[in-house]
């Protein structure tokens, strides 16, 4: 609780500034969510066509 | 973004963790390999060699990319349990020597992100292979989730000697997730598969537990050594590796598999039950045989499921390539 104040008191004025470190730590985890997301798009879209109309067909 | 900071300030106290105290106000640190060790990735390539035989055996067809998709769904369902597993324990992994070193009880990845990327992977994974694939596999791989995150880590594992028996079948499980992949249905034949690893599961934790006792007893995890003592664990090793020789001959005794495998069943077999003997003879605190039970038992599953693709399932893995 103690910790959280502080951090209010010391970034109140110019927010919240990350360090170099922290910047290239987002930016990889951003990277990788964008190329996960691609990779689910495309996959999506070649089990569409390998599939054809029987991509709506979900056998139990 | 809120899912995280609540996560991050329940979880916080409750870990009692130096560590993470500071941490948990501070942007994250945490790198893309901080996420994959989350996601379990050694345990993760057993669940998908294991699935991948299950796939392969399985009669009938599964064009090449659906079987891909299925081992991806798999392997990230599998990821979405370790990082499940590894918010909910991350006080006890704290303690253990063995385990201490994870991302979350380290600092480097809070507990609300391991919650919420857990979460975020179940989701996908099952929805993914519902859509994808079929849905009897999906949801054998949202009971698999359950079962090892509800069932074996947030109560078996802190509350009965018998965690691993029980919690055992969740890494049994993927034989036959990978079987009704392609099937869209279930026989005996997987169920063999997962009584294998099912009852493979005891001998071969307890030999690691023998050789860790102090540290699970550190963490206040009632694992068997811990509970009932090493003479009583060493007899269940005995006990579980006479009931595993025969099962893992079974799939040749059915007639699901030809004589290269029951051959290796059957000699492997043998090894398992010589070096499951020599624990139960050793005492503490020579580890020697307890170490050599846990190796390999690992090399006997392997083998197992290894010369099954090669017999059963490389043929119809081509075929299907072909096709």
């Amino acid at each position: 609780m103690k910790v959280g104040l502080a951090m209010k008191e010391r970034h109140k004025d110019e927010g919240i500034v990350l360090t170099e470190a922290q910047k290239r730590a987002r930016r990889s985890r951003s990277i990788a969510i964008a190329l996960a997301l691609g990779a689910l798009v495309i996959l999506f879209y070649v089990m569409t066509l390998v599939k054809g109309p029987g991509v709506m067909v979900r056998p139990i | 973004m809120s899912l995280i900071s609540e996560g991050a300030e329940l979880r916080g106290p409750v870990l009692g963790h130096p560590s993470l105290g500071p941490a948990l106000a501070e942007p994250s640190l945490a790198t893309v390999g901080d996420y994959i060790a989350l996601m379990k990735p050694r345990v993760m390539s057993l669940v998908v060699f294991t699935a991948l035989v299950g796939l392969a055996v399985a009669p009938g067809s599964l064009h090449p990319l659906t079987g891909f998709t299925a081992l991806l769904c798999i392997a990230v369902g599998a990821g979405a349990s370790g990082a499940l597993n590894m918010w909910y324990d991350a006080d006890i992994d704290a303690l253990m020597t063995r385990t201490q070193r994870r991302p979350v009880p380290m600092g480097r990845v809070q507990p609300g992100e391991a919650l919420a990327f857990g979460l975020t992977l179940a989701c996908f994974a099952v929805v993914v292979f519902g859509l994808l694939v079929n849905l009897l596999a999906a949801a054998l791989l949202a009971f698999t989730i359950f079962f090892y995150v509800i069932v074996y880590t947030m109560w078996l594992k802190r509350s009965t000697p018998q965690n691993i028996v029980i919690g055992g079948a969740a890494g049994a499980f993927p034989p036959m997730i990978g079987w009704a992949a392609v099937t869209g249905s279930l026989s005996l034949e997987p169920v063999l598969l997962f009584m294998i690893i099912l009852f493979w599961t005891p001998p071969h934790f307890w030999a690691l537990a023998l050789t860790r006792t102090d540290d699970y007893a550190r963490a206040g995890i009632p694992m068997l050594p811990v509970v009932a003592g090493d003479a009583s664990t060493r007899r269940h090793i005995m006990l579980y590796t006479f009931i595993l020789a025969p099962l893992g001959v079974a799939p040749w005794a059915f007639g699901f598999a030809g004589a290269l495998y029951g051959v290796t069943a059957i000699v492997t077999g043998a090894i398992m039950l010589a070096l499951a003997w020599q624990v139960l003879r050793e005492r503490r605190p020579v580890e020697r045989a307890s170490k050599q039970l846990f190796a390999f038992s690992i090399l006997y599953l392997f083998l197992l499921f290894a010369v099954l693709l090669v017999e059963r399932g490389w043929g119809g893995l081509i075929a299907r390539l072909a096709a």
